[in-house]
């Protein structure tokens, strides 16, 4: 007997394809940005399964602040060049030789610097018309909004008044004069999608996100890791957690939560179990109010 | 714990392989929409936890908040209250039994725009209704642009039953109310369910507050709706979207299935070149399979080298989309600027980035009651129905067969702003076109031949020639057209008026809607015919330069100019001689088959049994053949003015 059935997670593989491909076909130069995080990971794969057995048509991009982790750019080296893909590290030279860094600038200052700034820098060096992320519309609400193909003016701002209609999957990849084009192909999968995935396709991700006991200091309700040189405050002290990483991102600002979820199929109970959104362990969304929403009108991806 | 463990695993697995549910809710803020949404998304995520929990027998593993439904709503309303809230929001949940995505949707600005929008991708819509209010102007609205999107399932919650005692004869008026609007729509699953978003009653549990009410609540019912079958799976619809060529080995076409199902060994078509050839393998990743179906995204590599591009489209021979360079669509406005006829569009339909225009406005629709307007043009947020060109063949399904291929999107050439979503729909019952053996059955009361005061005989005299058709039929190359125009040139020398009528000029406008099976060639050269019966009948001498392969057709043609002023000129040269001419290399494509039925390659040709005049091209110069005809032309004494 033949099943036509189609699960969700196989549903939403087919769709994210679908939006690789009609980026691969609509233009010349597209790029894949690569934030050695596990949406990236999953992202990386669909990629995969899209070209088969093709090479990827586009390289990977991963904006660096130098401030990642060393676990995080370990798996990055070994990950990439395992898959055979070409790999594209973008430094603004400029502002980490000024010594940018959250501790003396605050995380905005810092953000603005090495991340928004350096992933224009990085697209238009590059003559990049479109690039692929790996955001997705439940980490936060500004997201919950935006379109799977998004426009950016000349200066890479995003204008969340002024989107185009998207109706059934018929994207318009056209872009206005001097705008340029993120498109989101995990827009629709959830924090649990994500981990089912992993665990169906058996996904390589950064042991980091698997609990085990860590150096860490409690600093704001938050666990931060001595991963780097982390100025400690007055009264802090470093000490040993069981924890894990559900997001990661620059050292300074990643906080930790406290887990005992050592393998995927633990960490899939976890989130399903787990009201407290991801993001909560990111230090840069609560700079302000509406800060993510924020940050992507500047450029932020 | 390895029995807990098992159970665990269990969960995991059933979740990884649920399916989704996509709906939409539409209803205004005061309907209690926010509150709804919020009391599912808390309490269905609650769900995995009780029973995880069962099994772990251990709750206080896992703290859970309490629920603060205020502080839910209280976040929904203050995204309302930003600007960008006129936007449709996305939101996730997961129930051990479905997965689920929720498009929301505001009720009042923008509404059109956005519930379109929202309604695209949606399996179900919920339209929520105030108890206390009753069946609204709004939630017709809603209800009908849910259905023209195509939405085959319904809900209608009537919320706030706590405030009407959880009154059955309020929830009834609702019911009745609603049904008799209703039947005006496509809806062929529609369900009424009495709740209340604020005490919880029948959205995730069964209330005890309405013994009378039989039906589930809310979540059951959405974890058990049965929606995998809305799909088309009848008819193979792949658009091909990414031809990929690692290699010189390898070349596989790229593409969701849009339709059907495709096997293995499979006899398919490739549109628009009508090749035939056969499935090699399909491939999901890297992940041989034996048959693939609607909404996968698949490779296919074929048996044969075909040209195949993005935007043509593969389909069983069997089964054949409409190929179309027109259609009747509904179309919902998008973009500040109206909608103008004869402006030039982009148009997107499945792969295809192709140029239309709207030639004609038939009216617009009025969402609250459903009333034909008439409309010059169609404002942002407005529906209508219009009659849309393509520039090019699209290969298209009426959308309430196949929501994929019975869609498009219009684009702003300049600006590159999405304008426009249309519908394709049937075309209206009235004939557009007569067909050849109806015509003399279209003798309506109401038409008359006009008679003018101007005769015949006065052109005739004014012009000093008789009119009459010289009709050129011949293989593709044999020289017809040459022939026409250097005859044309002749006549003019000498001040006559004569006109050639080209076969692909004609193609090209007048009957560009029409391709090349025998129906469409004959209904092309009845056109042919007709319009040179006019010409005749303004005096002008018309020479055809068409294929006309039918002899059946010819003799139509005979009938519709008349006997007396129908010139048949059989422009004679052996196919091979055509094929070494072949100046637009048409004969080596033929033979290769990209062109199917091209006259006397893979279709036939009927020779004229008595023309009038035979040239035979294969051997004699164009001038020599020009020259004969003309020579017809003086002895029939088409050269001078009527008596």
């Amino acid at each position: 007997m033949e099943d036509y059935r189609i699960s969700k997670l196989r549903l939403l593989e087919a769709e994210s394809i679908h939006i690789i491909r009609e980026v691969a076909a609509s233009f010349e130069r597209p790029v894949m940005l690569y934030s050695v995080g596990k949406d990236s990971s999953v992202m990386v794969r669909l990629a995969q399964k899209a070209f088969h057995p093709g090479k990827l048509p586009f390289p990977l991009l991963h904006v660096d602040t130098g401030m990642k982790f060393k676990e995080m750019y370990q798996f990055r080296d070994r990950f990439t060049k395992e898959i055979g893909a070409e790999l594209r590290v973008y430094k603004f030279q400029k502002a980490m030789d000024q010594g940018t860094n959250p501790w003396d600038l605050g995380t905005i200052q810092c953000c603005a610097l090495l991340k928004t700034q350096a992933l224009l820098n990085a697209l238009q060096e590059g003559g990049y018309q479109a690039a692929l992320g790996g955001a997705r519309r439940d980490e936060e609400k500004s997201r919950a909004k935006e379109r799977i193909f998004s426009f950016r003016d000349e200066y890479g701002q995003w204008n969340p008044k002024n989107q185009r209609p998207e109706i059934w999957k018929l994207y318009n990849t056209l872009a206005g004069q001097k705008e340029s084009i993120r498109v989101f192909p995990l827009s629709n999968w959830t924090e649990l999608d994500i981990w089912q995935y992993i665990h169906l396709e058996k996904i390589p991700v950064v042991p980091m996100y698997f609990a085990k006991e860590r150096e860490m200091i409690l600093r704001e309700g938050q666990l931060i890791p001595l991963d780097g040189p982390v100025p400690l405050r007055e009264g802090e002290k470093p000490q040993k957690v069981l924890c894990r990483f559900r997001t990661l991102g620059c050292y300074p600002c990643t906080g930790a939560v406290r887990s005992a979820a050592a393998t995927v199929p633990e960490i899939i109970e976890e989130i399903m179990t787990v009201k407290n959104s991801e993001r909560i362990t990111r230090l840069i969304d609560h700079d302000q109010d509406s800060s993510m929403e924020q940050k992507k009108k500047e450029g932020y991806f | 714990m390895p029995q807990g463990a098992k159970s665990v695993h269990t969960i995991l697995e059933q979740s990884e392989k649920a399916d989704l549910l996509r709906f939409t809710t539409v209803g205004s803020v005061d309907d209690g929409k926010s509150t709804l949404i919020g009391r599912l998304l808390y309490e269905a995520g609650g769900l995995y936890e009780d029973q995880l929990a069962a099994i772990r027998k251990d709750s206080g593993r896992f703290k859970r908040e309490e629920f603060d439904l205020s502080l839910a709503m209280d976040g929904l309303k203050a995204e309302r209250e930003q600007a960008i809230t006129i936007d449709v929001a996305y939101r996730y949940f997961s129930t051990p039994k479905r997965h689920f995505i929720i498009a929301d949707t505001p009720g009042h600005e923008q509404y059109t725009r956005n519930m379109a929008t929202g309604a695209s991708t949606a399996d179900l819509a919920i339209i929520l209704i105030d108890a206390c209010h009753g069946v609204s102007i709004q939630s017709k609205r809603h209800a009908f642009i849910a259905s023209l999107l195509g939405i085959r399932h319904m809900v209608v919650a009537v919320n706030k039953m706590d405030l009407v005692d959880y009154s059955e004869e309020v929830f009834r008026k609702v019911e009745e109310d609603f049904n008799i609007f209703a039947e005006k729509l496509r809806i062929s699953d529609l369900m009424f369910i009495p709740i209340s978003a604020l005490k919880g009653d029948n959205v995730v549990k069964k209330s005890g507050n309405t013994p009378w009410y039989e039906g589930s609540a809310l979540l059951s019912h959405l974890e058990t709706v049965h929606v995998q079958s809305d799909r088309n799976l009848i008819d193979l619809r792949f658009p091909v979207q990414y031809v990929l060529r690692p290699d010189r080995n390898f070349r596989g076409y790229c593409g969701q299935l849009a339709g059907g199902v495709l096997r293995k060994k499979d006899e398919v078509l490739v549109l628009p070149s009508l090749r035939k050839t056969h499935i090699r393998s399909i491939s999901t990743g890297e992940k041989e399979v034996p048959y693939a179906f609607a909404l996968q995204s698949i490779t296919v590599t074929l048996e044969d080298e075909v040209d195949v591009t993005r935007g043509d489209m593969v389909v069983h021979s069997g089964n054949l989309p409409k190929i179309q360079r027109e259609t009747d669509a509904i179309l919902v406005w998008m973009d500040e600027k109206p909608l103008k006829t004869g402006e030039v569009y982009l148009i997107k339909h499945t792969t295809q980035l192709l140029k239309g225009t709207v030639a004609h406005l038939h009216f617009s629709i009025d969402p609250d009651d459903l009333k034909r307007k008439k409309a010059k043009e169609l404002k942002m947020n407005e529906i209508g129905r219009a009659t849309v060109q393509f520039f090019r063949s699209v290969f298209c399904d009426d959308y309430a067969r196949n929501r994929e291929t019975g869609s498009f999107i219009m684009i702003d050439p300049v600006t590159h702003a999405t304008v426009a979503s249309g519908m394709i729909i049937e075309r209206g019952h009235l004939p557009l076109m007569a067909k050849p053996d109806e015509k003399a059955s279209v003798k309506s009361p109401f038409l008359h031949r006009q008679e003018g005061i101007i005769s015949l005989k006065d052109r005739s005299r004014l012009l000093r020639q008789k009119p009459a058709t010289l009709w050129m039929t011949g293989l593709s190359s044999s020289g017809k057209s040459t022939i026409a125009f250097e005859l044309e040139k002749r006549l003019m020398a000498e001040g006559r008026l004569c006109y050639v009528l080209d076969g692909d000029n004609v193609r090209y406008g007048l009957n560009r809607d029409l391709g090349f099976s025998p129906q469409d060639r004959s209904e092309n050269i009845r056109r042919v015919a007709e319009v040179a019966n006019l010409f005749n009948e303004a005096g002008v001498i018309v020479i055809t330069a068409f294929i006309s392969p039918y002899r059946e057709d010819r003799a139509q043609a005979r009938k519709i100019i008349g006997a007396e002023r129908f010139i048949e000129v059989f422009v004679d040269a052996p196919v091979e001689v055509c094929e070494t001419r072949d100046p637009k290399g048409l004969y080596k494509k033929a033979k290769r088959g990209e062109i199917p039925e091209f006259t006397g390659v893979n279709a036939p040709y009927e020779v004229p049994e008595s023309p009038e005049v035979h040239l035979k091209t294969g051997e004699e110069s164009t001038d020599l053949s020009a020259g004969k005809v003309y020579q017809y032309l003086k002895e029939r004494g088409c050269l001078e003015a009527c008596e």
